[in-house]
């Protein structure tokens, strides 16, 4: 691999995001101001984003801590189901959520029953409950990775000279690692749309997202979209700034590459925690299962051309986004790496119309749909994949970097003898991350498919639009297998005989 | 030989079509599904016309203009269908269609004039709720009450509009005081009506804000008569569902005989079970059994296109600062 892959790939990755928002502004003939709902609308963006990223990472170290440290039946299956809620798509998590928090939901029946008056998911903690949802496994996953990179030698001295684990190790581990999946979920949070709408109650729970698809979609007002768009990079550039700000360099050294069984901590506090996180997330996803099952014999045999649509999707997707990924974390300067992060504030929305700009003259945009989704979700994708890789790889290279170098390890065998070995467990997260985010997606396709290319997702969502709830939950099962099949494939073989 | 990567571009390869003779339909997403009207109209079109029709689905009807005026002149559409008259003046404005010269002869409850547009269906917007719980008869009604709905974002759904000009035609200055009232009622707003209608078919609401032709579905499909729509004393505002012709079509005559086309039996008689609505030309065989047991309001409402489009804005910052408290 040539050393300028890195800086290509990230120039690679600002051109996808600048032409087309460049091709909308061009369109647009110019930005709009601001009016006062846009600036409510931004408030409440950033505030809801910053509590829910809060919460999610918050309580994600003591799972994560839980899970570092303890072995137990089934730990395994914990952590797949871990991916799990973050790559559902928005509405079928929504309806998974809401068949325990809602209304008619688990919660309020048990609560109805024993005589206590209801509990409403609707508002502001709605949102904010979805959101950790969707991100709390993340932040679990993420900061997990930073714990079993602590070397194992470092626990037994500090176990030897009876010094606190916690404030020597785990506490500069994790201000390495926090800032980072703190910045990701904020950023994963201000785009959000449909959570924000459906849970938020009504127009006080307004999104910035939300009005981006008002102005594209609803009132072809390109300028206002144009606008919105700049404005949510501008958060973005805001919360990368920050995070730059407190980025610190790992302390913790070189061991001898090897995890190791933990002995602190008390038993029954992480075996809570443990449980209290598996059924936060077990149950929707339960509920998801219980409510697909009669659907699945009623769906049509196109929304099965469709799944096999996706998976070809995804794995093309899979493809390009672990290549731009490896090429900038291995080669990448810190630019290459910040530029990586982008994609997550901008929305597929305004990013597809500009492509839809792009490539109208030239072909029928029906026509590519399917590769430029593949291309889009690939993008979005890459700051999880980029995040996820480039401490395991800066690790690898910090703790063995010289050794190959005496050896003369260069190119791709430094990758495959050094690197690949070491961020295995990482790449096998990042890839499945990525594939069943692009299963999952419903961006750019919406803007771009006609009859003969619909994703799973696509056809999910016409199905509901048709009357068809029942078939439309059993796609969403369908999808939800997959989208986990494909995950746990990737995460699996990145873990085969690792503890994580 | 098929490798696994011959496997994969021939799933995302789009097969080339002949552009002979070929009369493209933007349309809605649900109008193209197994069960919308699609497959059955295109069947009896291409029987009549030697010629190959294609539905391209974008979206709902509102993204359906953005996506017209994206592509602007250019565009392969040749006919646009499943625009309504909220939507209309603002498609006029884009001078990308062009007039029908058809003079329909229609079963629409209110006159028809559009030079531009031709109806091909129409409902009335109406709360379903379920059959064993009391019914409101009256927006005032069910505004005082306290049973809960869910209703859709008028900025992001064509229905969602409707119910703002729904409770802006029958208020006027006072629609603002009917949505504090309606405030407490409603569980949330939905970006669009299959997140609303699944809320509520889940057990969310008490009631949806869809269409009085929603319970034919359940009766007709699932014969399930436990849904029905409530008639509301202020009238009912009407969605009508129109189609355009566009301005720089290729196949001028065969978009001719498609808008013919559209107001006969074959493609009318199509629509009230799969579109679930009125069809604007009632078919010789009367409505489908089952039709007979919707409500039928007295008073049907509907804007002009340019009433409509001049009074959305203020309406819509009232529903925002009514709901937003």
């Amino acid at each position: 691999m040539a050393r300028s892959a890195g800086p290509v790939a990230a120039l690679v990755v600002l051109a996808l995001i600048a032409i087309p928002v460049g091709a909308v502004i061009r369109t647009a003939g110019g930005i709009a101001g601001l009016g006062a709902a846009d600036w409510a609308a931004l408030r409440f963006t950033v505030w809801q984003a910053l509590v829910s990223a809060a919460l999610s990472v918050g309580l994600a170290i003591p799972v994560a801590r839980a899970l570092a440290r303890r072995r137990f039946r089934g730990r395994s299956a914990l952590i797949t189901l871990l991916g799990a809620p973050f790559v559902l798509p928005v509405i079928v998590a929504v309806m998974g959520l809401l068949a325990i928090f809602g209304r008619a939901g688990l919660v309020n029946t048990v609560l109805g029953g024993l005589g206590l008056p209801p509990v409403s998911i609707y508002g502001a903690h709605g949102v904010i409950l979805a959101h950790v949802f969707f991100n709390l496994p993340l932040a679990v996953r993420m900061l997990l990775h930073g714990w079993l990179a602590i070397p194992a030698e470092r626990f037994r001295v500090a176990a030897q000279l009876g010094q606190p684990v916690g404030r020597l190790l785990e506490w500069p581990m994790l201000r390495r690692a926090v800032p980072g999946a703190f910045a990701v979920i904020f950023l994963v949070c201000t785009t959000s749309f449909a959570v924000a709408l459906i849970l938020g109650g009504g127009p006080q729970a307004t999104t910035l997202e939300l009005a981006i698809y008002q102005a594209v979609r609803f009132e072809f007002d390109l300028r206002g979209a144009a606008s919105l768009a700049l404005v949510q990079l501008g958060v973005c550039a805001v919360a990368l700034g920050a995070l730059l700000l407190v980025d610190v360099p790992d302390a913790l050294g070189a061991g001898l590459d090897r995890t190791v069984a933990r002995w602190d901590g008390a038993v029954s506090r992480d075996a809570a925690m443990l449980a209290a996180a598996a059924l936060f997330l077990a149950l929707p996803m339960g509920a998801i299962l219980l409510s697909g099952v009669p659907g699945l014999a009623q769906m049509p045999g196109s929304v099965l051309l469709a799944a096999l649509r996706s998976l070809a999707v995804a794995l093309l997707s899979t493809g390009l986004c672990m290549a731009l990924a490896l090429a900038i974390v291995t080669h990448g300067r810190g630019w290459s790496r910040a530029v990586a992060v982008v994609p997550l504030s901008v929305t597929a929305l305004v990013l597809g119309t500009g492509l839809f700009i792009v490539v109208f003259p030239f072909v029928r945009p029906a026509s590519v749909a399917l590769p430029v989704t593949a291309l889009m979700n690939a993008l979005f994708a890459l700051p999880f994949a980029v995040r996820i890789l480039a401490a395991a790889r800066d690790d690898a290279e910090a703790q063995f970097g010289r050794l190959a170098d005496g050896l003369a390890l260069r190119g791709w065998a430094r990758m495959r003898v050094l690197i690949l070995p070491r961020i295995r467990r990482p790449l096998g997260f990042a890839a499945g991350l990525a594939a069943a985010l692009s299963m999952g997606d419903l961006g750019v396709i919406t803007l771009f498919a006609s009859g003969g290319q619909e994703t799973l997702p696509l056809a999910m969502f016409r199905l509901m639009g048709a009357y068809q709830t029942e078939a439309a939950s059993g796609a969403a099962l369908l999808l939800v297998t997959l989208s986990l099949g494909l995950f746990w494939l990737f995460d699996r073989g990145g873990r085969i005989g690792a503890e994580t | 030989m098929k490798t696994p990567l011959s496997v994969i571009a021939g799933l995302l390869a789009t097969p080339v079509v002949a552009q002979d003779n070929v009369l493209t339909v933007y349309t809605y997403d649900s109008f193209v599904t197994e069960w919308g009207p699609g497959p059955v109209i295109e069947e009896a079109f291409e029987e009549t016309c030697d010629c190959d029709l294609q539905f391209e689905a974008a979206g709902d009807g509102a993204a359906l203009l953005s996506r017209l005026q994206l592509e602007g002149p250019r565009t392969e559409a040749d006919i646009v269908l499943g625009l309504d008259t909220n939507l209309t003046a603002a498609a006029r404005e884009t001078s990308l269609f062009a007039e029908h010269g058809i003079t329909p002869d229609l079963d629409l409850p209110v006159d028809w004039t559009d030079d531009h547009f031709l109806p091909f269906d129409w409902g009335y917007f109406a709360f379903v709720g379920n059959a064993k719980d009391p019914a409101p008869d009256s927006l005032r009604a069910l505004a005082d009450s306290d049973i809960s709905i869910v209703i859709q974002d008028p900025r992001s759904s064509t229905p969602g509009l409707g119910l703002l000009m729904w409770v802006k035609t029958a208020y006027g200055d006072a629609a603002g005081a009917l949505w504090e009232d309606l405030s407490d009622n409603i569980v949330t707003v939905t970006p669009g009506w299959s997140e609303a209608y699944g809320l509520f078919l889940e057990g969310e609401a008490d009631a949806v804000l869809s269409y009085t032709t929603s319970p034919a579905y359940h009766l007709i499909a699932e014969e399930d008569d436990s849904k029905v729509a409530w008639a509301f004393d202020e009238g009912h505002y009407m969605q009508v569902e129109v189609a355009g012709k566009v301005a720089g079509t290729d196949v001028p005559d065969l978009a001719d005989q498609f808008m013919a086309f559209m107001l006969t039996e074959d493609f009318q008689s199509a629509i009230p079970t799969t579109n679930w609505m009125y069809p604007a030309v009632v078919p010789a065989g009367g409505l489908p059994d089952g039709f007979e047991t919707l409500i039928e309001p007295d008073k049907a409402l509907l804007l002009s296109p340019q009433e409509a489009a001049a009074k959305r804005d203020a309406a819509l910052e009232e529903w925002r600062a009514a709901l937003a408290r």
